[in-house]
């Protein structure tokens, strides 16, 4: 029914009719807002600040490392991307140097820190809406349900793009200047593939912030919540995924193939399922041009033996395709966690 | 509608305009429970509508259902003309609400909490910073309109919760329990606001309170809901005085001269001459007090008469607005079977309701005795409930009354 022709029109009632009919757009109203809010948050810079200096030292400990052995360094063709996946104690084992930092690498640090980003930009995005009790007062205003919790959840990725891209930046200049070499148009597009995968799986942790914030009334619970995931998935998941592995598919003391294989392919698939997991694969294969059997699953380690591939290197393209599963994978698992979000939301009574 | 119009019922009201808030058998159930039941009511322009009941009531769950942001179980509703299930947004372009307990973004100053509502409509940045700027004054915080929120107190806040409900200039305004939590001067401050936006702007106000003797004062009806059921409907002076709108009942206590209360009888022959009374009855709620009916202003002339015979009036309350005793009736009326009800009372308007209020459609007679049969301990429950109620808001009214002025 066309809803303005219905309406009553009163004589001496200033009736606000709009010209037009503009209910789109507003999620960005609200993720201004939002972004707003968060650009001049007292979470916001200190999580830059930490992230800038941790990326910054991982750097800074590298490139004395790399500078130190430069002569071997410079038959690489990819040198500038080394800076973030290499750590100061790969390159102290892989020259036999003792290494004075035990640092891990800016991505092993990225990887570890950004669901933090994406926890802090999205644990209270609902509960507090609840808890200042404006919820009901801004879903009285004409814009969907769904506009609230889509400006939130843009204006939280917003915030974490702007986060990481201003520090990616950053530690990037200050690389060229420490190490003096200038990156080719291929790292640099590297870099930018890798910090756009980086945030979508940083998004995967702002959706299931969200997803708690929703879920839970008290920002605090919702908070502990989050974070007990990440403790899990960043920091026990590989021990978790070891101890299954072990249990389930176990190599005896001389192992033959299929035990080997079959090991293989449940700790692969196991790797497949956390998130963690994936975004490490997708970073190396990303950063790293040089296909190292580490970063392949058992089923492309069998087809690189028979192809006699390794030790070649990848261009760009075909790193992703390498990591083309893995990518989709942790893209998927953002999307799902955002539904599971967004279908809580809108199902939610407005009152508390 | 209402069969006896007042005057102050037809004041702004003009039942030739169009509805603007329509509820038609409104129904809303949380699992077993009603919330809302068979809800039917609508408001004119220029009209204030108080709902009124005790908390739980129904009356959020209502004001949430008008506004699109809950679904009713059956039943449906028109807000300016459009259903607010089918097209939200368009209700919520002409509705201005304000949530019981209205909160706003701590962080922000008033003007930046404003100016995110004015985003939100779609209000032209010039345009939004102008009507920011009137309606600050207008709600008296122009001078705090750069601090930030968190420094606010109940009552500033709640006048910003108006000023927020009126930024999209509404043709309808909604205020849930806007005197909730406020200090008495706070309260008053925020009714002849509330009046004075009502009178000027002449757009659709709907109130919901459980304080019923703050609203009674600028509601042109009241609808008393109980139990998400709509027990009564009219003006405050079709409910206070059951179509007896050429009288007063007036409660009167006395002093005798050494300072002792004067019985009834005393009361009784004092006033039972006096020009322009009717009847004089013992009170049955007040031992010791009369109830005396008279003409429109007889309170006056019962004071003298009074003084005449030497006694002091220490009590002299005129019935008829007091909306507290009647709601605390009609929802002890509707808790159990009408049999029960007092008899013999002018203003009890239980066992004869239907004569000048109009009731919710299929409400009145044959529902309640039912309700008693079938549940019989929730009925008893309610008895009690209504009945302290009953005593103990009359009581600490009639002593808050007492030589108050009116």
């Amino acid at each position: 029914m066309s809803a303005p022709a219905t309406a009553p029109t009163s004589p001496g009632i200033a009736h606000p009719r709009s010209e037009t009919r503009p209910p789109s757009g507003g999620w960005r109203i609200v993720a201004a807002k939002e972004l707003a809010d968060h650009l001049g948050s007292t979470r916001f810079v200190v999580l830059f600040v930490v992230l800038g200096l941790a990326g910054a030292s991982a750097v800074y400990s590298v490139s004395q490392q790399i500078v130190s052995v430069a002569a071997g360094v410079r038959s690489t063709e990819s040198l500038f991307p080394l800076l973030f996946t290499l750590s100061a104690s790969d390159i102290a084992v892989a020259t036999q140097q003792s290494a004075n930092t035990p640092l891990p690498s800016f991505v092993a640090l990225i990887s570890l820190l950004a669901p933090l980003l994406g926890i802090a930009f999205g644990f209270d995005a609902v509960n507090r809406e609840r808890s200042e009790r404006t919820l009901p007062r801004l879903l009285a205003q004409p814009i969907y349900r769904d506009d609230v919790i889509n400006g939130k959840f843009a204006a939280g990725l917003a915030a974490i793009g702007i986060a990481l891209g201003a520090v990616l930046v950053v530690i990037a200049a200050w690389g060229v200047i420490q190490l003096g070499v200038i990156p080719t148009a291929e790292d640099v597009a590297r870099i930018v593939v890798w910090y756009v995968v980086a945030i979508v799986y940083i998004g995967f942790w702002l959706a299931l912030a969200t997803l708690c914030s929703v879920v839970m009334r008290r920002a605090a619970s919702s908070a502990l919540v989050a974070i007990s995931a990440w403790l899990i998935v960043s920091l026990f998941g590989g021990l978790l995924i070891s101890t299954v592995v072990g249990l389930l598919a176990p190599v005896s003391a001389s192992p033959t193939t299929a035990e080997v294989i079959a090991n293989g392919h449940l700790q692969d698939a196991l790797t497949r399922i956390s998130p963690d997991g994936m975004f490490q694969i997708a970073t190396q294969a990303i950063l790293d041009p040089h296909v190292t059997a580490g970063i392949l699953t058992i089923d492309q380690r069998v087809a690189v033996a028979q192809q006699g591939v390794a030790g070649s290197i990848l261009s760009l393209d075909q790193s992703l395709l390498v990591v083309g599963p893995q990518v989709l994978a942790i893209v998927a698992l953002s999307v799902v966690c955002f539904a599971l979000a967004y279908i809580a939301f809108m199902r939610q009574e407005v009152r508390a | 509608m209402v069969t006896q119009a007042s005057p102050l019922a037809e004041r702004g009201r003009d039942s030739t305009l169009e509805p603007v808030i329509e509820a038609r058998r409104l129904t809303k159930r949380y699992g077993a429970r009603v919330a809302v039941d068979d809800l039917s009511f609508e408001v004119r322009p220029g009209e204030v509508f108080g709902l009124l009941g005790p908390n739980g009531a129904g009356k959020t769950t209502t004001v949430l259902m008008l506004l699109g942001l809950t679904e009713p179980t059956s039943g449906e509703a028109r807000v300016v003309g459009v259903d607010p299930m089918r097209d939200p947004l368009e209700v919520k372009r002409h509705v201005g609400y304000m949530p019981d307990t209205v909160g706003f973004y701590d962080g922000l100053s008033a003007r930046e909490n404003l100016a995110y509502t004015a985003r939100l409509n779609r209000i032209p940045r010039a345009e939004a910073a102008e009507r920011i700027s009137d309606l600050l004054a207008q709600v008296g915080l122009a001078e705090v309109a750069a601090q930030k929120v968190d420094t606010f107190s109940r009552g500033m806040r709640q006048r910003l919760g108006v000023a927020d409900a009126l930024l999209k200039d509404p043709s309808v305004l909604i205020l849930d329990e806007p005197t909730a939590s406020l200090d008495p001067e706070g309260v008053v401050e925020l009714l002849a606001l509330i009046e004075r936006i009502a009178l000027e702007r002449r757009i659709a106000v709907l109130l919901s309170s459980h304080l019923l003797d703050q609203v009674q004062a600028i509601c042109q009806r009241v609808g008393i809901f109980y139990r998400g059921r709509l027990i009564a409907e009219g003006s405050v002076r079709d409910l206070a005085s059951e179509g007896s709108r050429t009288q007063d009942v007036v409660e009167v206590g006395a002093q005798a001269s050494d300072g002792h209360p004067a019985g009834v009888d005393l009361l009784t022959a004092a006033l039972r001459g006096t020009p322009g009374v009717a009847s004089v009855a013992p009170d049955p709620d007040a031992p010791g007090r009369v109830l005396v009916t008279g003409a429109p202003g007889i309170a006056g002339a019962l004071t003298s008469a009074l003084a005449a015979t030497g006694l002091h009036p220490v009590h002299l309350r005129t019935h008829e607005e007091r909306l507290d005793a009647i709601y605390a009736r009609l929802v002890h009326a509707a808790a159990e079977a009408p049999a029960a009800a007092p008899e013999g009372r002018t203003v009890s308007l239980a066992p004869a309701p239907r004569r000048s209020i109009r009731r919710a459609p299929g409400r009145a007679g044959h529902r309640r005795p039912e309700r008693s049969d079938q549940d019989g301990g929730n009925a008893d429950r309610s008895n009690r409930d209504g009945g302290d109620h009953d005593r103990g808001d009359g009581h600490d009214h009639r002593d808050d009354d007492a030589g108050g002025p009116r």
